[in-house]
């Protein structure tokens, strides 16, 4: 079974996000990029499950800046087999990428399709949900559990409640939450190996999408600045802040 | 306690000082790139950070010994070299026709700074793997070879340098275990060696112990000692582990530092002899020694400067949060966190600065161990490889006199809270000791400095860097960096002065001339260093008109090379003059005096 998954080239969790002086956008100039970390446990699933004789071939594919060349390279280290960049200098939100993924799965005919629940740059969390409606498959969202048979894959969700199994047909769509798995660390051989993986590349233009922005970004701006607390001199004092000054009393 | 690996100047590091790009189109580089190293660094970052830095503080408890002379790890050693090994890391630099990756000196020298950072005590076992590795490789049988190189390259055995006994430190020629050929060819040894790194553990199945002893027909000294594989479990046939070996650790030294790393005394043959192989020619095993002794060297200047950067690192998370006093000059009553004092600045600059040149230097250093071995044109060959002859030296010894400072400076910025274990900053601050003693004392380093290195070739190496250096200092005033400029003209003035009392002093009367070896070495790691942060500066100022260019580092490199020129190089005056002009008070008195 051919598995496809999706990975976006994001600024890693560790850095501490600026705003552009303009508030027009993050500034990302110079800060230092690494695969959405829900892209790498959607990369990890689909690895073991390659190990586990479920999968045959995985395909990674990207979207955007050459550079997404090298978040591509870290998942043919891990494991997958050969990659697909989308190139472009454009803006991509996520109608424009479950779109350019439609395309990419006519292409690819995968029967498994796993992405991140959401990237850490915008927290859309709308990929995923967009791509199996334009598909017209079935969705498994949040998913902390993956259980891949024949002609079914068994999704046990993340939801508010607690956890819910589903039972989807294939082919179908994934989407990953924290606890699924825990990436594992590349191997250096397979890094020496990756290089040689083959690469391919195509534009939105070649697979006739449109990817034109159809949100604006008003103004990007820093949380407010948390203000100092007060102290209280007795339990009373704090009783009556929470009443009359916080309102949650 | 939070390391994050320097990735962005060791990468800055790599291109623009240390030329990796030409090192990758060396023949045999071939599948070397900048992209590749470029992955391999981010790869070995995350795993140096999230596996090796969290088993620090739990190593500073130690290893336990047994009765049985069974050794256990620290807590959280044996999961780390598991992964380290299923990673492959381990591989790195090992021969690529024996399981490794035969990756470049300078690619494997970058990555084990962020081993040694992270984690000192546990970084030496694979270091010392790999240089069993080397000489095995260099110097043992196609048999010994096919036996011990695949399980030593993928880091599944580990393996240790016997040397010292207990009168055998320093001066080799005092070695006295013994070494009695057995009839099936192999020989029987028998003695007690000191101070074997790693010597026993938990870690691997299998010890791999390279051990200098005596044939019963040796001469008398260094000419006499052959070298031997001494495994702790024999090898059968078919690769399988077999009987245990007459050797084991009978005790575990207690240290000052690297408590992680268990520093064993081994017996050889209390019941009898064991069980060794002669690697290479009888009576040339100090020679074998010598040959990796240039990679182990240039890997305790790293491990210096390793954990130099990771007291700094602490410094300054330290120094950002702790809120004590006014800040100079202000009328504001209000505490400020104490990166804001001049003098917590000061220090921290200092640390930095010299943290940089060093990393620098040793990656210099390293990339032209890789043109020494694999550069088509003999003549750029030897004169890389005297380049490394003369290099090894002060980055060893530079490296790690100056982690004793960098790290003492980490514990003053934490104030009485550094001087607590609590904070974690004055197990860097042990730690570091070991490295100025361990793979030859700086003394040790210096007379080598002085002698084979500079003496017995006349300053040609010396002066040939020196030039370099003038030349940078040069290019400096003309691109508008006058202060850096002066600076390092004027150190380069002194240390020429410096070069050409050594040589002539070390002809006349060497005892002079040793008694300023190790200023001298500390003299040119401060020239040099201060080449490398003028290089830096050069280098920074032309990428500062690129597109996409990281301002705000190359701004800060600008900054720290400046200050290197301002705070550092003036030093080498007061050196000069004590090398030149103070031998004769430093031995003036008798003995008796003392």
């Amino acid at each position: 079974m051919k598995v496809l998954v999706a990975v976006k080239r994001v600024v890693d969790y560790n850095v501490k996000v600026r705003v552009k002086a303009d508030g027009s956008d993050v500034d990302i100039a110079n800060v230092k990029m690494s695969m959405n970390p829900f892209d790498e446990i959607a990369v990890e699933e689909a690895v073991r499950l390659k190990e586990a004789g479920k999968a045959t071939e995985i395909v990674a594919v990207s979207m955007g800046v050459k550079q997404c060349e090298e978040t591509l390279r870290t998942a043919l280290a891990m494991g997958a087999d050969r990659a697909i960049l989308v190139e472009t200098d454009a803006e991509l939100q996520p109608l424009a990428v479950a779109k350019l993924l439609k395309e990419v799965v006519a292409k690819e005919q995968p029967q498994l399709v796993i992405v991140g629940k959401q990237a850490i740059d915008d927290d859309s969390n709308q990929t995923g949900q967009m791509l199996s409606a334009l598909l017209g498959w079935a969705q498994g969202t949040f998913a902390s559990k993956v259980d891949l048979a024949d002609a079914s894959v068994d999704v046990t969700r993340e939801v508010d409640g607690g956890l819910e199994t589903v039972k989807l047909k294939l082919p179908a769509v994934v989407t990953t939450d924290l606890r699924l798995n825990e990436p594992r660390y590349v191997k250096l051989p397979n890094i020496m190996a990756a290089k040689k993986k083959p690469l391919d590349k195509t534009t939105p233009a070649d697979l006739g999408v449109d990817v034109t922005p159809r949100l604006k970004t008003l103004k990007v701006a820093e949380p407010a600045k948390r203000s100092a607390g007060v102290k209280v001199a007795s339990a009373a004092e704090l009783v009556a802040k929470l009443k009359n000054e916080a309102k949650v009393l | 306690m939070i390391y994050n690996a320097p990735v962005k100047d060791i990468r800055f590091a790599l291109n623009a000082l240390a030329d990796l790009p030409a090192i990758c189109a060396l023949p045999g580089n071939e599948d070397c790139t900048v992209e590749l190293v470029d992955a391999i660094l981010e790869e070995a970052a995350k795993f140096a950070e999230g596996v090796l830095a969290p088993t620090n503080r739990a190593g500073d408890a130690g290893a336990k010994w047994s009765p049985d002379f069974s050794v256990r790890s620290p807590e959280g050693f044996k999961e780390a070299w598991q992964q380290y090994v299923e990673a492959g890391w381990a591989g790195l630099r090992a021969p690529a026709e024996f399981g490794g990756q035969g990756l470049p000196a300078l690619v494997s020298t970058a990555a084990e700074e962020m081993w040694c950072s992270a984690n000192l005590a546990f970084s030496l076992a694979p270091l010392l793997t790999l240089g069993a590795v080397e000489a095995i490789h260099h110097h043992a049988s196609e048999a010994l070879k096919a036996i011990y190189l695949p399980r030593m390259s993928t880091g599944e055995w580990t393996g240790t340098m016997n040397l010292t006994e207990p009168q055998a430190g320093s001066d080799l020629a005092q070695v006295r275990s013994r070494a009695v050929p057995a009839e099936d060819g192999s020989y029987r040894i028998t003695g007690q060696k000191i101070f074997i790194t790693w010597g026993e553990h938990d870690l691997a199945d299998n010890i791999v112990h390279l051990v200098l002893a005596r044939l019963p027909d040796a001469p008398a000294g260094v000419k006499g000692i052959s070298l031997f594989i001494v495994p702790k479990f024999l090898v059968n046939a078919d690769g399988s582990l077999g009987a245990r070996n007459d050797v084991r650790c009978v005790s575990l030294e207690h240290k000052l530092g690297i408590h992680g790393s268990p520093t064993a005394v081994m017996s050889f043959g209390d019941e009898g002899g064991a069980v060794g192989y002669l690697v290479g020619e009888p009576n040339k095993g100090l020679n074998y020694m010598f040959t990796m002794m240039n990679h182990a060297r240039l890997g305790v200047g790293i491990e210096g400067m390793a954990v130099s950067e990771r007291a700094y690192q602490k410094a300054v998370e330290y120094a950002r949060e702790r809120v004590q006093s006014r800040a100079v000059g202000s009328p504001e009553a209000t505490g400020v966190a104490i990166i804001q004092h001049p003098d917590i600045r000061r220090m921290l600059m200092t640390m930095k600065a010299q943290i940089e040149a060093q990393r620098a230097l040793a990656l210099y250093t390293a990339a032209a161990l890789d043109r020494a071995a694999r550069h088509p044109l003999p003549e750029e060959k030897a004169r890389n490889q005297a380049l490394v002859n003369f290099l090894i030296p002060i980055v060893k010894g530079w490296n790690t006199e100056q982690a004793n400072e960098i790290t003492s400076m980490a514990v003053q910025v934490h104030g009485g809270m550094g001087y607590v274990e609590e904070t974690g900053v004055a197990q860097y601050y042990r730690d570091a000791r070991i490295t100025a003693i361990y793979e030859g004392t700086t003394g040790i380093q210096a007379l080598d400095l002085i002698g084979r290195k500079t003496a017995s070739e006349n300053g040609v190496t010396a002066r040939a860097l020196l030039a370099e250096a003038r030349a940078t200092a040069d290019r400096l005033a003309a691109a508008g960096e006058a202060s850096l400029s002066a600076n390092l003209s004027g150190a380069v003035v002194e240390a020429e002065r410096c070069v050409a009392f050594i040589l002539e002093s070390f002809a006349s009367n060497p005892r002079l001339a040793a008694a300023g070896s190790v200023p001298f070495l500390k003299l040119m790691g401060i020239v040099l260093g201060g080449w490398q942060m003028g290089r830096a500066g050069l280098a920074a100022l032309s990428q500062q008109g690129q597109e996409d260019a990281d301002a705000d580092f190359l701004n800060a490199k600008l900054i720290t090379a400046r200050f290197y020129g301002e705070h550092l190089l003036p030093q080498v005056s007061g050196l000069a003059a004590a090398i030149v002009e103070g031998a004769e008070s430093a031995l003036a008195l008798p003995e008796s005096a003392f």
